[in-house]
């Protein structure tokens, strides 16, 4: 080899040349298959959403309960009972997602999140239904920790057998919605798989769309930048609602926040009103929450008929079977 | 109790401490509880008390504000000992110290073999320190907390915080990353299990980002790689808490004792010397120099040397070997410094806009007296809010905290950063405090105000646009809300007419959270701004005329 003064033998020469032409034979493959790569980098869509079974109506029961009384719990217990019971909704063995609304770093009280004494009652309702998994999550917009503690949420919902998720960043997973004005967006991972999910908004104020109730609440399912949302935001509920389709809602009226919604803060705030109303027709039980606690017609709630024209329910909901009772 | 089994126990303690430093420091945050619906929230136990026993703090803050702020007492749980037993501070507890230890005894070129010796002998420049100390003590005397850019424990705490745990946790989360996003389930589950391991352990809830987070990082990065020329360089040379240690230990009564002139010159003493303090039979011991790691001991052949109880000290030199002239050189430079800081910062002529300080923060002047720069309060906020400054306080201020809305808010409740300030900088409020509420929640005090939001309305949607948002209306934390609307019929530019809600804000509700800045939609550059003018803790910087009760 050169340097040391031997001379390169037939066979050393036969190895050295092999070396190099595999190497440079290598390079060359090498670098056409990366230049066939080469594409201009696009966002991947990764995430699906199980298909969820919607649950078909019952002539012989109400498609709305309202309840009232003192005791959330026992509110929640009576109407669900009302609508057919836990089981009509959740099956042994379904994996259920319960979105209530906390998205505040707020106390019960002051009643900018969903009542923790009415999802605790769910949770446990699911779990006496066979549940064989019960996710108790929202995508906050305060700090999660603070809000899922300060609401009384997490603690309640936990006591009652549920898995509190956090909203962590990693997961969130691309979705393509496919709606009118929202596309692809990071949807949380929980909603995703659910086979039920069951949507607990509470009745609040909300300057730009007038009140916020069970539809605005899927908001909650998003990550990124949400904030874009409010320049089309009937569009952007109906969007969510379309894709949401929940197996049951039930809306907390016990609180109203009446004034400087959503966030409020102040008890001054606060009228305590006693009611939970529980739907399987998400459209109409905005559509009777906004009238009954804000006066509204629903036909001037742009959400509401946006939805109830892509069928997603009814916005004439003094034509749903509904039911008021006393606990 | 034999030697070996004191170098035993020293090199327990300083792993013990070490990791207990970690662990209060990991645990600056707080971690949310399933089983508590308490809506008053505080960090299960005191997490900065390593800051609240450093003497040169204590000191520093006592100098500066005439008092002593709630735990530094708990500093003379290191001085007293210090008199009687010399800097074990250094060499048994201080997480920096045991750091420098551990980088020192790394393999390296240029210490190998006759090198190391000579690189471990006392070396005049090891007085810097002393002077170090001197100039910022006196700048303490003169209102300006500068000590704390220096002091060890607050340059650990704020490397650590900003820079060294982020840093990890991004390395850590490419890892999980890669993990998540591998096609194979097996990686996926390991990737799951491993997720679940770390974020109860090491990893923080979220990951965060830190203004000047490489700046601090470098510096911290050089005194690490600094051991490999010279063991602990940081400790000999520039410490200012080991300086003040060292001059408390005058009279300390553990020494030295050298119980003969025999030597057989083999050095071994000498190679694994920590101080630079001279042990080696036939040079004089420097008393103050050392970090009483006994390494020396257990390596003499001849068994010449002992650590005893009033030792015969006539080979040991028992203090710093101070230069007069040095001595008036940096009492000049600690005294003019501040005032040379002062005159071209804005401290009270023209405060500064950005400069956002935490809920509960002392009006500047009282602030300058007192902030360590520790960067606990960074660390501690829940929404990566609060960030080193880099000038917006002037270069005095360099690295205190400030609120940057564009990348957390003030979260409305919390008061978690005023619970760990270790000097009273930011006081200690409660959140009722903060919220200016009774214990019922009703209003009976004015809120804490960091400042005042104000629109831009070139750039707000609804104003220039004429396309609905409101976002920052939506998130005002205050009720009734600082951000009011008014109806307007626009036109947009395709001629129609469009309504939309045009924003205000009502300067004496806003509370300056900057909720509004960091959920507003023109991201780069929102159009809504906090400054820091109406903050509740500057006289000098006020919008409205307001009668004070």
């Amino acid at each position: 080899m050169a340097g040391t003064g031997k001379k390169l033998n037939r066979r050393e020469f036969i190895t050295t040349g092999a070396k190099l032409g595999g190497l440079s034979a290598a390079s060359l493959g090498m670098g056409l298959w990366l230049k066939n790569r080469s594409a201009k980098p696009q966002e991947t869509v990764v995430a699906t959403m199980k298909d969820r079974l919607i649950i078909p109506p019952d002539p012989n029961l109400p498609e709305m309960v309202i309840a009232k009384g003192r005791d959330p719990w026992a509110l929640v217990a009576k109407a669900v009972a009302e609508l057919g019971g836990i089981s009509r909704f959740i099956s042994p063995g379904d994996i259920v997602v319960i979105k209530p609304n906390m998205a505040w770093d707020r106390t019960p009280e002051q009643a900018a999140n969903t009542n923790p004494d009415a999802v605790a009652a769910v949770v446990t309702l699911c779990k006496k239904a066979g549940a064989a998994e019960i996710i108790v999550t929202d995508v906050s917009c305060h700090e999660p920790r603070r809000c899922f503690q300060r609401s009384g949420i997490a603690e309640a919902a936990n006591a009652a057998g549920a898995k509190i998720i956090y909203p962590e960043k990693h997961r969130f997973k691309e979705l393509a919605i496919g709606g009118k004005v929202l596309n692809d967006w990071p949807v949380f991972e929980p909603f995703l798989y659910a086979d039920k999910v069951i949507n607990m908004p509470v009745v609040k104020h909300h300057n730009l769309t007038g009140v916020t109730l069970g539809m605005k609440n899927w908001f909650g399912v998003l990550g990124g930048k949400r904030n874009q949302l409010h320049q089309k935001i009937n569009e952007s509920i109906t969007d969510l609602a379309a894709l949401m389709r929940p197996t049951l809602t039930i809306l907390d009226a016990y609180r109203i926040l009446q004034r400087n919604g959503p966030t409020g803060g102040n008890l001054g705030d606060v009228r305590l009103n006693n009611t939970i109303v529980a739907s399987t027709d998400p459209v109409a039980l905005d559509a009777y929450a906004a009238n009954t606690y804000f006066g509204l017609n629903p036909m001037q709630v742009k959400f509401v008929s946006m939805a109830h024209e892509r069928k997603l329910g009814t916005m004439y909901f003094d034509e749903v079977r509904s039911k008021s009772v006393e606990v | 109790m034999k030697i070996q089994t004191v170098v035993k126990l020293r090199r327990a303690s300083q792993i013990f401490f070490f990791v207990l430093f970690l662990f209060l420091l990991i645990n600056t945050e707080f971690q949310g509880a399933l089983d508590s619906k308490e809506t008053e929230i505080n960090l299960p136990f005191p997490v900065s008390i390593f800051l609240e026993i450093d003497p040169f703090i204590a000191l520093a803050n006592a100098i500066s504000t005439h008092t002593l702020y709630r735990s530094l007492i708990f500093s003379l749980i290191i001085i007293i000992p210090t008199f009687f037993l010399g800097r074990f501070f250094c060499g048994w507890i201080c997480p920096l110290g045991s750091l420098n230890h551990f980088f020192g005894s790394l393999k390296s070129e240029s210490k190998l073999g006759k090198k190391r010796i000579e690189s471990n002998r006392y070396k005049k420049w090891q007085t810097t320190k002393y002077y170090i100390l001197i100039a910022v003590l006196l700048a303490a005397l003169f209102g300006s907390q500068i000590a704390g850019i220096v002091d060890p424990i607050s340059l650990t705490v704020r490397s650590f915080s900003v820079a060294v745990l982020p840093t990890l946790n991004f390395g850590l989360n490419a890892i999980l990353q890669t993990l998540h996003n591998s096609e194979i389930k097996l990686l996926q589950s390991a990737g799951n299990g491993l997720q679940f391991v770390l974020k109860n352990s090491i990893m923080s809830f979220k990951l965060v980002h830190f203004q000047q987070a490489v700046f601090i990082g470098l510096i911290f990065v050089t005194i690490m790689v600094l051991n490999l020329r010279i063991t602990r360089f940081w400790c000999r040379a520039l410490c200012p808490l080991g300086a003040l240690l060292g001059v408390f230990s005058r009279w300390a009564i553990l020494g030295l004792e050298k119980k003969s002139t025999k030597c057989s010159d083999c050095n071994i003493c000498q190679l694994h010397c920590q101080g630079g303090d001279d042990p080696k039979i036939g040079l004089k011991w420097r008393k103050s120099e050392c970090h009483l790691c006994f390494n020396c001991i257990p390596s003499c052949p001849d068994n010449e040397m002992i650590f005893t109880f009033f030792p015969q000290t006539q080979t040991t030199v028992v203090k710093p070997d101070l230069k007069r002239r040095k001595i008036m050189t940096s009492i000049a430079a600690g005294a003019l410094t501040l005032p040379l800081l002062r005159s071209s910062t804005s401290l009270n002529a023209a405060p500064n806009k950005n400069l956002i300080r935490p809920p509960g923060s002392l009006d500047e002047k009282h602030f300058l007296e007192r902030c360590i720069r520790c960067g606990e309060c960074m660390k501690v906020c829940p929404n990566n809010a609060l960030h080193p400054t880099f000038m917006e306080a002037g270069l005095e201020g360099i690295w205190s905290p400030i609120l940057v809305p564009q990348i957390g808010y003030c979260e409305p409740s919390c008061v978690l950063c005023g619970e760990v300030c270790p000097t009273g900088a930011i006081w200690e409020i409660s959140q009722n405090e903060k919220m200016g509420v009774d214990s019922a929640g009703k209003s009976v005090a004015d809120p804490v105000k960091l400042g005042t939001a104000f629109y831009d309305r070139g750039r707000c949607l609804p104003w220039a646009m004429a396309k609905p948002c409101i976002v920052c209306e939506e998130w005002c934390p205050t009720s009734p809300k600082a951000i009011y609307l008014q109806k307007e019929l626009v036109v947009d530019s395709n001629g129609k007419m469009a309504e939309v809600q045009r924003p205000f804000v009502d300067p004496e509700r806003c509370i300056g959270c900057g909720a509004c800045e960091h959920a507003c939609p023109i991201q780069v550059e929102p159009a809504i701004q906090v400054k820091s003018i109406g903050e509740s803790r500057a006289k000098n910087n006020q919008i409205l005329l307001k009668k004070k009760a």
